[in-house]
């Protein structure tokens, strides 16, 4: 009597195949609506395809319809982690197409508020990306830090968050002096304290390089052909930095430092923003020694409104800003793209008027959409867990991603 | 120039230098606003940015945007954003599509193309012939329709609410409840769209 060995339950002619999950789209560490049909084989991803578009509200379609100044606020709500950020490009594509010039003060206050702006981005996702690896504490200090951006967003422009503060020629309002002497005390004490303090919990734990450490390495070659920017491209050792190479505003007078990483993983990418960090504050500081006083938008009365008091006094002044708040400025027919450094990469603005009041075609150029495309190629072969960091490393946010 | 966008290289003679390069894959080039745009034959639109990248040292690729002209011929403009990491450049390079006409897919060239070329598909229904992928990216799943084509209504087709009844998310077709607020501001001396109160008694109405 012979007996067979096979026993087994897997082996013979049964074929094991992956495993397909859906990672999201309601999963905290997607940081938004992001679905991912994630194939498995095992816990190694096999492949991964990202599915956007949950958060898909028509921005483009809706900013043809509004006039220039009305479709501002939509960029507000595009990247809500950083909103001047995305003013920035809009109101630097409009007045490229008018070819307007902006006051030196207004020109210091948007580079101002645009790091600041930058802090807060960076707080942000700083603190969820060491959470979604694990540790919880930083992120409620970082979220100090996020919270004290806040307050001075809303003492500036009287919003929190959507700011809507930039407007084509300048900014809407000048701040009160002691707005910036707080803010001058804050960098220097309160600002370094809190971060460093946060960062020292982190930036050396043996768990936290465990998890980002050669995690989706990508070369330099890669990060170009996959059209990577911001701190993505400079983690991956591409000291390229918009605010550096294509100044505007006042970037040009600024002295600051472009990190960049030397091996291209999630780490670098965390750390090059932590530099980032320190670099805007750098950068705020010298607005706030250098900042002239002056006007703080451009003196146009075709584009910009006249102030209140002037309103109570001029015929001229009040037609001016009755047609300013019914039709609007209207641009000369044309095209630009205009692509500034956001807290996430470049963010363009693709803008084509056709010398009416509204924009004919406003293509909004997001950061996310490249960075997450390469999704598959940076998971492949990770471990499922690993997504969470790799994602956090990306720095996405739906609002902008999917417009 | 009195503005204060991003400045970025553009050398003397460049519109010369890249028209002669490609010879007759291009169709006219302008600059214009500090823009270098080119525009080329649809059919070499992946010669002309192979040669952009390799020769000219254009070696990224930003951003495909799609744009809708309804009065043209071919409506649909695909525009490609190239950037030079190393001469600090930007160029746009432009090829004219409409519904029926594929545009030759550049995934071979950059892999980032894919979901660009996903988008404007997706936005505005022009096909990339040879995009290994190229299905909708933004929409619902299962939507139909162009989105960002000039006819096609701000408001949609299609709307979704949660029925009580079937217990679920269920489409339905848009109800207004009252007529959508389209307020054209125009100056009536400029172009507006409107008739002018009173007007419409006239002999011209």
């Amino acid at each position: 009597m012979t007996l067979s060995l096979e026993h087994s339950p897997t082996t013979g002619d049964e074929v094991i195949t992956n495993y397909t999950i859906n990672f999201g789209p309601q999963h905290p560490a997607a940081h938004g609506v992001l679905r991912m049909v994630t194939e498995l084989d095992g816990e190694i991803i096999a492949r991964l395809d990202p599915h956007v578009g949950l958060l898909h509200r028509g921005t483009e379609k809706l900013i043809e319809h509004k006039t220039y100044l009305q479709a501002l606020p939509y960029f507000d709500r595009l990247d809500y982690c950083s909103p001047l950020g995305m003013e920035h490009s809009y109101v630097l594509a409009i007045e490229k197409l008018l070819n307007l010039a902006v006051p030196a003060r207004g020109q210091y206050l948007r580079v101002l508020f645009a790091e600041l702006t930058r802090i807060c981005n960076h707080m942000l996702n700083l603190g969820s990306h060491v959470m979604d690896v694990g540790a919880m504490t930083p992120n409620l200090w970082f979220f100090e830090i996020r919270e004290d951006c806040l307050g001075f967003f809303e003492r500036a422009s009287g919003a929190r968050m959507h700011a809507a503060w930039f407007r084509p020629g300048g900014v809407h309002q000048d701040v009160p002096q002691k707005l910036l002497d707080d803010l001058s005390v804050w960098l220097d004490k309160r600002m370094p304290e809190l971060f460093e303090d946060a960062l020292s919990l982190v930036a050396d734990n043996r768990i936290f390089k465990q998890r980002n450490v050669d995690i989706a390495t990508v070369s330099k070659e890669d990060a170009i052909a996959w059209g990577f920017s911001g701190p993505m491209i400079r983690g991956s050792g591409i000291a390229w930095d918009l605010r550096k190479s294509q100044p505007y505003d006042v970037y040009a007078d600024m002295d600051f430092d472009v990190p960049v990483g030397t091996r291209g993983d999630c780490y670098d990418r965390f750390m090059v923003r932590v530099e980032e960090v320190r670099q805007s504050a750098r950068i705020m500081r010298q607005c706030l020694r250098d900042m002239p006083s002056g006007p703080v938008s451009s003196d146009d009365r075709k584009v910009t409104p006249p102030k209140r008091g002037e309103m109570k006094q001029s015929m001229e002044s009040l037609i001016h800003h009755f047609k300013l708040y019914t039709e609007g400025f209207h641009v000369p027919a044309g095209e630009v793209y205009v692509a500034t450094e956001s807290p996430k990469g470049e963010f363009g603005v693709y803008l084509v008027a056709d010398g009416s009041n509204k924009p004919y075609r406003c293509k909004i150029r997001p950061t996310a959409f490249s960075h997450l495309q390469a999704m598959d190629f940076m998971s492949k072969g990770h471990m499922l867990p690993d997504i969470t960091a790799i994602i956090g490393a990306i720095d996405v946010v739906f609002g902008e991603c999917d417009r | 120039m009195n503005h204060s966008a991003p400045k970025f290289c553009t050398p003397e003679g460049l519109v010369d230098t890249l028209s002669q390069s490609l010879g007759d894959l291009v169709v006219s080039a302008t600059q214009a606003n500090g823009e270098t745009i080119l525009t080329v034959r649809r059919d070499g639109i992946e010669d002309a940015l192979r040669k952009l990248r390799d020769a000219h040292e254009y070696q990224q690729l930003v951003e495909i945007a799609g744009a809708d002209y309804p009065s043209r011929a071919e409506r649909f403009e695909v525009v490609y954003m190239l950037l030079s990491l190393t001469k600090n450049s930007r160029i746009m390079v432009k090829c004219t599509a409409a519904e029926n006409t594929p545009v030759p897919t550049v995934t071979t060239l950059w892999p980032v193309a894919g979901w660009l070329e996903r988008e404007v598909y997706d936005m505005f229904g022009v096909v990339f012939a040879g995009n290994p992928d190229l299905r909708r990216i933004l929409t619902d799943y299962g939507f139909e329709g162009h989105p960002f084509r000039k006819d096609f209504p701000m408001t949609g087709y299609q709307e979704l609410h949660y029925s009580e009844e079937a217990k679920r998310v269920v489409y339905a077709p848009v109800e207004l409840p009252q007529d959508l607020r389209q307020f054209d501001f125009m100056s009536p001396w400029e172009g507006a769209q409107y008739v002018l109160p009173g007007d419409e008694k006239g002999p011209n109405a």
